[in-house]
This record gives structure tokens, sequence and C-alpha cells, in this order.
């Protein structure tokens, strides 16, 4: 994996263009406003954890990033390309809905409560996308979605229906349904957070492991320890802003900002 | 002269009979497969629809479950009448029951669509599906579910309302027994029998739903 220090910097200096590119989004529910202009570059390959108290906008702007949720100002790209809105004539319109499913396609998400379709065998979970949105023929679609059960641990558990899985395995059924569509970034939404505690540990195991494999993913999580050794660089929001980043371990050594401290003050044992 | 018997009389009334079950039968399956599809439209119409759209059906869904049946059955064919617009009694009975249960069923759609959890039509939407790919491989199918109990319900009401019908000259079931009774005064063996038919014919649809929940048990959340 690229070391990303600076990564701000690092894609200036270049002029390669980032991954995703998020410039100044504002996004308001009537007239409250939960995120005050967020702006942030992931480069391939990167593991951005996104960290903060509930409230502080980080799953609202993860959600923007696919555009479950709308927002009123700013851009998001996506290699380049703006997600979910174009301006035509001076105005701001959203896109069709036909070119923004292809825009999510591009992108993974997986769920804090899974989300699996409780009609649907696992196998059948993780083929849904690959033959209606990747039109692939069903025979080729069972052979990836059985490789990457296999690549979750899964392989003995295809055939089984999500109420006859654990959370754990439902949650790793979720990942697999994500990355089967070999999507350019995956977005995770404090996906262990439901979780029974003895269950926690498989599903970061199968995050770590994708992200070894260079997989770009932003992760939402209150999982200090598996932050501090996975991501390559920690967003820290407070209030609907970015407060803080930096790679974890001159973020979390010596917090410069305050409210960066007191958070991190919460999870006892992990940072002292 | 052999002794009349009510088994003599039912033999002898065979064909008025099953001719009357034959029409309950047909008046039935029309006003249930008419009102399940355009139910089913009314529905989306009501979850997914255009505001104005949406505040028709709203509107359409109200009035005619507050008016009763038997008036939207006089209404269709003696009101239409005054207008010089005649319509057959059995086609004016379907259109004027599949109307009323249309009403039921868009309501018991759209209640099942919204009872889908939000975060299946998010997981759709994740893997890039669209409108009508969602619809059609993850909130119908569970919302089927949803909808299997009270369409059961609605169904066999449609089915004993279109006893109503008789009163605008339908020879269906009932009307075919009175007629039957008109003739061999036999009331209450004959008023038991068709009740025994009715409940025969609803127990079936009751069941048929059964089996059909029982097909989709393995939907649990």
């Amino acid at each position: 994996m690229q070391n990303h220090m600076k990564p701000n910097a690092t894609s200036a200096a270049t002029g390669a263009m980032p991954l995703l590119r998020a410039v100044d989004v504002h996004k308001s529910y009537d007239r409250l406003e939960v995120l005050k202009g967020i702006s942030m570059d992931v480069e391939q390959g990167e593991v951005l954890a996104l960290i903060g108290a509930s409230g502080s906008g980080k799953t609202t702007f993860l959600r923007c990033i696919n555009l479950l949720e709308e927002f009123q100002q700013g851009e998001i790209d996506l290699d380049g390309e703006p997600i979910g809105y174009r301006m035509t004539g001076g105005r701001r319109r959203k896109i069709p809905e036909a070119a923004l499913s292809a825009q999510r396609a591009r992108i993974g998400m997986v769920f804090q409560s899974f989300n699996l379709f409780p009609h649907m065998t696992a196998e059948q979970n993780v083929m849904l996308g690959l033959t209606k949105v990747r039109g692939k023929p069903a025979a080729e679609a069972r052979d990836i979605a059985r490789h990457w059960l296999e690549r979750v641990g899964l392989a003995e558990r295809r055939g089984h229906y999500p109420f006859q899985l654990s959370g754990g395995q439902q949650q790793r059924v979720a990942i697999a349904r994500a990355v089967a569509m070999e999507p350019r970034l995956v977005l995770f939404d404090e996906v262990t957070s439901a979780l029974d505690p003895e269950l926690v540990a498989e599903v970061l195991g199968v995050m770590q492991d994708l992200a070894r494999s260079g997989m770009t993913m932003i992760v939402v999580s209150h999982e200090m320890l598996f932050v501090r050794e996975v991501a390559s660089r920690v967003v820290f929001m407070d209030g609907g802003h970015v407060v803080a980043q930096g790679p974890p371990q001159e973020l979390f050594r010596d917090p410069e900002s305050e409210r960066l401290r007191s958070f991190l003050g919460r999870f006892h044992g992990v940072f002292s | 002269m052999a002794e009349r018997t009510f088994w003599t009389e039912l033999w002898n009334a065979k064909w008025a009979l099953l001719n009357g079950i034959a029409i309950t039968t047909e008046l039935s399956a029309y006003v249930v497969v008419a009102s399940t599809i355009l139910g089913l439209l009314g529905g989306l119409v009501l979850v997914y629809g255009w505001r104005p759209a949406a505040l028709l059906v709203r509107l359409y869904v109200d009035v005619m479950r507050g008016i009763p049946v038997l008036v939207l059955i006089l209404f269709w064919y003696y009101g239409l009448a005054l207008f010089k617009i005649n319509i057959p009694a059995f086609w004016a009975g379907v259109i004027a029951l599949a109307g009323f249960a249309t009403a039921h069923m868009s309501e018991i759609v759209r209640g099942a669509i919204q009872s889908v959890p939000a975060g299946q039509s998010e997981a759709a939407k994740a893997i890039g599906l669209r409108f009508w790919q969602r619809l059609r491989y993850v909130i119908l199918p569970q919302a089927t579910r949803r909808v299997l109990p009270p369409w059961v319900n609605t169904a066999v009401e449609m089915v004993k309302a279109t006893t109503l019908l008789s009163i605008i000259g339908v020879v269906e079931l009932l009307l075919a027994t009175q007629q039957t009774i008109a003739r061999n005064y036999m009331v209450i063996q004959f008023y038991l029998a068709a009740t025994l038919l009715y409940f025969v014919l609803n127990f079936a649809i009751s069941r048929l739903g059964a089996l059909l929940e029982r097909r989709f048990a393995y939907m649990r959340y």
C-alpha cells in the first residue's frame, strides 16, 4: 500500500486526480445544517477512517457519497466525474436515475444493519447486482459470488438465507455483495456497531484483508484499534466540520485539536 | 309419486345451483383479479407516484371506502341507466365491486411496501439497481408476503359481497337459491346449503392464502 503522509499535497504536486474529491459539501435537514463544508481527497488504495462523536456528520457525509442523502451545495467527484448532480444552464440539477444508478454501481456500501435481502440466499444476494446491473450471465455471476463468499470465509453458507446466519456472517455476506461488484471504492458505515462483541473480530478481519489487497475504503468506525492498525489516514469530524486529519500514528499520538483530544479520551486504554 | 325430500329437491335444482356457483365464482374471480392488479398500481402511485396523481388516488380510496358497497352497485346499475347508459347487471356488479375492492387493495399494497425496511431499498440502490429493478427484485417480493393476510381478507369479503348483486338480478348463488326456495318452500335447508357452499369457497381461498404464506416463510428478519 502506498504511504499517504500528506495526500493532499501529493496529488496537488503531481497533478494526479484523486479517486474521490469532495469540495465544500453542505447538507441541511430543513434549517439544521449537518455538513458545513466538507472537503477531502481520497487516493486510490487509501483506507480513510472517519471518526467523531455521533451527530458529527460522518455517516451523513458517507451517505452523500453515493447519494443516499442529497446535499444542497458543493461537489463530490468520483474519478473526476461529479456524483449525483450536474450544472445545466447555470442550475444545479439531479442527474437522471439511470446515470445515478450507474454511478452507485461503482461505489460499494456496507451498512450498520447489514440490509441483506431476506428472500435470497447468501449467494443470490451477491449475484443480484452482478446479473442485473453488470449484466453477467448467471453462471459467471455464481462463480464470482462463490469466489467472494469463500474469500470472506462463508463458502459453506452460500445456500443459507440471512435469518439462518449470525450477525457476523450476515455482515460478511454484505461485504462480499459490495466488493463482488468490483467498485472503485467501498463505504463502510459503522459496520460492526450492531454486532455482538465476539463477532466483531471476524468482520474486521475481512476488512483488513480487503485493505491489504489495495481496496480503496472509507470507513466510519468507533473501533479505534482497527482504525489505528488499518487506516492510512484518519479524518476527525465534529459538528459538521473536518477538525483534524492525518495518519493515525501522528493524529492519535499528539492530537492538536482539543476536541479530538477529548474524543479520544473516551477510548480508555487504546491510546494510553 | 315419490316422496319430496331435501335430497330429491336438491337433485332437481342441481343445474340452477351449479349455475349460481359458477356465476358467483366468475364474479369473484373478475373482482379479485381486477382489484389486485388495479390495487397494485394504486398502491405504487400512493407510495412513489407523482404528487398530484398520488393525491388523486388518495381521494379515490377515501371516497370509495366511505360509500356502502350496495350504493355503488345501485349507482352502476340504476344510476347510469338514468343517463341512458345500460350496462348488463353482471358487469355493473363487477365494476362496482372491483372499484370498491381496488380502494382496499391500494391501501393494502401501500402499507406492505412501506413496511419493507428503508435499508432494503438503500442496499438495492447501493449495488446500482434502478427503480423498477429495486421494485421487482427487492421490494415487491418482500411486500408480497405482507400483502397476503389482508389480501385474503379482502378476497373473502368480496366473495361474500357478490350476494348483494342478487338485488340487481344477477342470478348468482344466493338468488339461485332463493329461486329454488320459491319453488319448493324448503327455506332453512336450502339457505343452509348455500351457506355451506359459500363457506367452502371462502375456506379454499383462506387455505390458498395460508399455503402462500408458508411458501414465503423463509423471509424472516
